[in-house]
């Protein structure tokens, strides 16, 4: 029985200080996202009982300290201080440490003892920080700061339960008190005080240390010139009297640490080399940290491609499987067609492509959680300073590979406006998981690899680098609309860089498994509601009308084509004539669909890109989720009923249908390539576009993006396709 | 007096002080790269920038442009 009074708890620390493993470890599977409104930080929440006690923990994202610079920084200092509406004020801050930083690390507790709540370190990397032979001595630690510390391994479980202990006995106690600053320092912030009576004094003291920051523009926005005036004389008294702003906050804060760490911590008078040293050697190197980076990249690549294949093959059977069930249970008519063609098959053909997804955020999980990604920010800035952007823009639009959806969110971390914007206008360049199918089923279809029952196809190598060029298309697009956006629409002087390149460490194995999922679980939802949508509008599009100009159901004419195939027995010429009767039929039923009729009237613009109107078609109807193209192909070109014995039914109904037409005939694999190119630079999502609307608070941007992406991928697929005709020419 | 973007991968020196854009100054106090500190330059990243130093136990990535802000003492520290 809980009846005890709930009591909040919030986690802060440093990024990499392992709070999201302690946040793991104390809420288990009871989290959820907290909604916050005007607010584009995600805040994860969590709930455990401590004892009799329930807790309601609060997970902060990673900051250095609580200097707010965006009003995304600006939340986590209000929520810490009950200014916001959602959260009660927290009973006691925990203040997430990493012993192998422990100077940097208490800076920012440093910072929480000043807000007036108490405080409870929880000092994580113990074991790490043994292994540089830095010993700290808690008890000690602890009477320096005035505050407990609780070493945790939180990983390993080891700790958890002292910690819970002490915040339950630290909350409802005196607040600490922080390091005390300069009288001239506190005879300024007084004076202020007195001007802002509603202001809480940790925001007073913000005001006054953060030149520029968001306390500074929230206050002066709101008192206006004379406050502005108040604060630049305050500011150069401070100067004059030799406590310059910031440097005065700095200097008081890490004395103060520094004091605490001299007693505390004893550490080797030599430095020893760790691992991150030995690694960082290699991967920062500009030659051979460039090329492991390339490496990296090519690996993460192919190694999608070959591990999915069997856990692809799988999901199809199953696809199957249910059609069939259905085929069998239903009689024919549209209900059935709607079921079996536009259900079953849509969404199972979106849904076929989840272990590739996965793996992808397998990889991104990974590469973040072991401190990777900082590196591959670092090698690649000077890349993205080229086009005006900068490292920040890097992860955001290395998370739009996996889905550019996260990649535009996560742009909140870049504080600039215009860097922002940028990012977001060109994320959805960069190749998205939802591509991905589309690119493995043109690939597997026209440039295979060689093997015993099919000698012509291509080296190993072939499929995972194309599939590589195809993320290259993005890769080189986007930077390169990025730099003509702030050279034109988004001009402005280049933002602060400082990045911090966090420590190597083996990735925790639960963190990536959850990500994983988490990834995987939110790509199936989003087949479920928008795709599942737009596959059934589309199946309507090609399945009516479903009666041809004498008034005869297409169903009707395709049974007694099958039926004459049947009919028909061991009489081979016949089976073929009625097979080919069938495919007629289907061919002209699809060709007289709206949507068919929609494509074949466009068909002279897709001509230069070597397109027939089914491909054509395809790609318009793609509009509102480029998954849907696969599903599109799947149903445009399912020309007979012999689907799914071996997985690859519709890799190989458009290899037959190709070879029988159009510019697909005589070249294939620029086709193919054509059509990638226009998805890789394409913005067919309406989640992407609704998340840019919601970003940049008008239409305007989204349907900029969207006009001008799609101008892109026509010019690009048209480039490819008579490019790739005159490779094929020559080489004939 | 050399700054933090003179220095060669694996030189090091003491930090003298602070300048430019507040918000770079704040970020790079909030990292611990202040005055007195030493700090040492690890590696140059391809095309020379940014450059990756080590202050305390932290390792920081900085653009050249920002570490000219950063003005130390003549080696060795």
């Amino acid at each position: 029985m809980t009846t005890t009074k709930p009591l909040t708890v919030a986690l802060v620390g440093n990024p990499n200080a392992g709070k999201s493993t302690l946040f793991n470890a104390l809420s288990g599977l009871r989290q959820r996202v907290g909604n916050y409104a005007g607010v584009t930080v995600e805040l994860k929440k969590g709930r455990f009982d401590a004892g009799d006690t329930p807790v309601e923990l609060i997970d902060l994202p990673g900051t250095y300290s609580l200097a707010a610079r965006s009003p995304d920084e600006m939340v986590a200092v209000d929520l810490l201080l009950g200014r916001r509406p959602e959260e009660p004020r927290p009973d006691v801050v925990v203040s997430v440490v990493d012993a192998t930083n422990l100077d940097r690390h208490l800076y920012l507790t440093s910072q929480l003892l000043d807000l007036g709540e108490p405080v409870v370190v929880a000092m994580t990397m113990t074991d790490a920080a043994a292994a540089q032979g830095v010993r700290v001595d808690c008890e000690t630690l602890s009477r320096e700061l005035g505050v407990p510390v609780v070493p945790i391994q939180a990983n390993k479980g080891v700790g958890l339960d002292a910690l819970t202990r002490t915040i339950l006995t630290t909350a409802g106690t005196e607040p600490p008190r922080g390091p005390a600053f300069p009288v001239e320092f506190e005879k300024e912030v007084a004076a202020l005080q007195a001007a802002l009576a509603d202001v809480p004094g940790v925001l007073v003291r913000r005001l006054l240390l953060d030149v520029n920051g968001y306390v500074e523009q929230w206050l002066t926005g709101g008192h206006g010139v004379t406050l502005k005036a108040q604060l630049a004389d305050a500011r150069q008294r401070l100067a004059a009297a030799g406590c310059a702003v910031p440097g005065v906050e700095a200097r008081t804060r890490f004395g103060w640490v520094r004091k605490a760490v001299a007693a505390a911590v004893t550490r080797p008078a030599v430095r020893p080399t760790t691992w991150t040293d030995r690694l960082d050697r290699v991967l920062t190197h500009r030659v051979w940290g460039t090329l492991a980076f390339l490496a990296v990249m090519f690996l993460v690549f192919q190694t999608i491609f070959t591990w999915a294949k069997p856990l692809m093959e799988t999901i199809d059977a199953g696809r199957e499987w249910a059609a069939k069930g259905v085929e069998g249970s239903m009689d024919p008519g549209p209900l059935r067609a709607l079921v079996v063609d536009g259900v079953i098959k849509g969404v199972g053909s979106v849904l076929i492509f989840l272990p590739q997804i996965m793996i992808l955020f397998l990889f991104v999980a990974v590469l973040e959680d072991c401190g990777y990604m900082a590196r591959a920010a670092f090698l690649m800035d000077r890349l993205m300073s080229r086009c005006g952007l900068s490292g920040k823009s890097f992860i955001p639009m290395l998370s739009s590979v996996a889905c550019a959806i996260p990649g535009i969110m996560s742009t909140r971390v870049i504080e600039n406006r215009r860097d922002r914007l940028t990012t977001i206008l060109v994320a959805p360049l960069m190749s998205c998981s939802a591509r991905l199918p589309v690119y493995v089923l043109l690939i597997a279809a026209f440039l295979p690899t060689r093997s015993e029952e099919n000698p012509d196809g291509f080296a190993w190598w072939v499929p995972g680098l194309t599939l590589f060029a195809m993320y290259l298309v993005g890769f080189v697009a986007a930077p390169v609309v990025a730099l003509l956006l702030k050279r034109t629409l988004l001009r402005g002087e280049t933002p602060v860089f400082v990045m911090e390149m966090p420590a190597y460490k083996r990735p925790a194995l639960r963190a990536v498994v959850r990500r994983m999922v988490e990834a995987g679980w939110a790509f199936v939802r989003r087949a479920g509601t928008v795709i599942l949508a737009a596959m059934i509008l589309i199946w309507a599009a090609l399945y009516f009308p479903n009666m041809d100009a004498a008034g005869v159901s297409y169903e009707e004419r395709i049974a007694a084509a099958e039926a004459k195939k049947d009919a028909a027995g061991d009489d081979e010429a016949a089976a073929a004539a009625a097979e080919r009767e069938r495919n007629a039929v289907n061919g002209e039923w699809k060709r007289n669909s709206y949507l068919g009729r929609v494509g074949r009237s466009l068909e002279p613009a897709f001509v230069p890109l070597g397109w027939d109107w089914r491909l054509g078609t395809a790609a318009l109807a793609s509009f509102p989720a480029r998954e849907v193209v696969v599903g599109m192909l799947g149903m445009i070109y399912d020309v007979g009923e012999d689907t799914g014995e071996d997985g690859s039914a519709l890799q190989e109904a458009m290899r037959k249908e190709w070879a029988a037409s159009g510019a697909a005939a005589n070249y294939p694999v620029p086709v193919a390539l054509s059509l990638m190119v226009f998805v890789a630079l394409c913005l067919q999502c309406v989640s992407t576009l609704a998340v840019i609307r919601r970003e940049t608070g008008n239409w305007w941007w989204p349907a900029f993006t969207f006009a001008y992406m799609t101008a892109l991928a026509y010019v690009g697929a048209l480039v490819t396709f008579q490019v790739g005709r005159l490779v094929v020419d020559v080489m004939k | 007096m050399p700054t933090l973007a003179d220095l060669r991968p694996g030189q090091s020196a003491t930090v003298v002080s602070l300048a430019g854009d507040p918000a770079l100054v704040q970020r790079l106090y909030e990292l611990g790269l202040f005055e007195g500190e030493p700090v040492e330059v690890l590696a140059f990243a391809p095309l020379g920038d940014p450059v990756e130093v080590r202050v305390g136990n932290s390792r920081l990535s900085l653009r050249k442009a920002e570490a000219a802000n950063v003005t130390v003492t003549d080696r060795p520290a």
